[in-house]
């Protein structure tokens, strides 16, 4: 597991039903493209989050698949729409198996 | 057929030259290929989708982009400039509102960023950007 992973989302805490909200996600990781290399000349070998999906009382917002030209700590922004009271929830998938998650809960108000 | 030093020279050189011929164009071509992947081969429409991103970007270790393409269920990003063309992929689940997204990119060099969008009648739409890097984001 990468050393200091720490996923960051920000979801609104209330909207009304059937409302389009922004969400706003970040996770420290430095995506080690597989491209650089160190000092001796050897190749630093890839180590990046390959796969970050994010579902609503568990349908699903946006799955996405990550390549190593995404930046360190990997950044998005995307819409979304709550029908219902419930939790967010979101998942980043490691190279090294690893998963992190997080979730928010959003209510109707 | 008589094998003579001359005619195995005629025919090693021949291949060699096949060889390269083919493989050339393939390299080259890097970006096109992984796009004909993604489509199939499929006809490429434009207008239905945005792409926005930076004319110049000082630091190509982080280039903001957004895509947004109404109707896309899927929308891929290529960056022709970079050792791997395939930068991103999006696909959009049933509580998708905008069929918008953001993130950042690595650009090595100057660059053309392509985003293809696969809509949900099955049809593609491209949008094509070029991003000045003053400094690349491949590491030295």
């Amino acid at each position: 597991m990468a050393s200091g992973v720490k996923p960051r989302v920000k979801v609104p805490k209330t909207a009304a039903a059937g409302d389009t909200i922004t969400i706003k996600t970040l996770i420290s990781h430095k995506m080690e493209s597989g491209q650089r290399k160190d000092d001796d000349g050897n190749i630093i070998p890839r180590s990046i989050i390959n796969r970050f999906t994010a579902d609503f009382n568990g349908e699903n917002v946006i799955d996405v698949a990550l390549e190593p030209a995404i930046s360190t700590n990997p950044y998005f922004q995307f819409e979304a729409v709550v029908p219902e009271a419930g939790d967010f929830k979101f998942t980043w998938y490691d190279d090294d198996g690893s998963v992190y998650e997080t979730s928010k809960s959003i209510s109707i108000g | 057929m008589e094998l003579t030093r001359r005619k195995m020279l005629a025919w090693g050189s021949g291949t060699f030259a096949l060889a390269t011929l083919s493989a050339i164009p393939a390299f080259a071509n890097l970006t096109d290929d992984a796009i004909a992947e993604f489509t199939s081969g499929a006809d490429l429409g434009e207008g239905a989708i945005t792409l926005t991103a930076p004319e110049i970007a000082e630091n190509g270790n982080t280039v903001p982009v957004e895509v947004d393409a109404p109707g896309a269920a899927e929308i891929t990003l290529f960056a022709d400039g970079n050792p791997v063309p395939n930068v991103v992929t999006f696909k959009f689940g049933p509580l998708s509102a905008s069929r918008s997204a953001s993130t950042r990119i690595r650009l090595a060099t100057t660059q053309n960023v392509v985003a293809i969008a696969k809509m949900e009648d099955g049809s593609f739409q491209m949008a094509k950007a070029n991003v000045k890097v003053t400094i690349g984001g491949c590491g030295g």
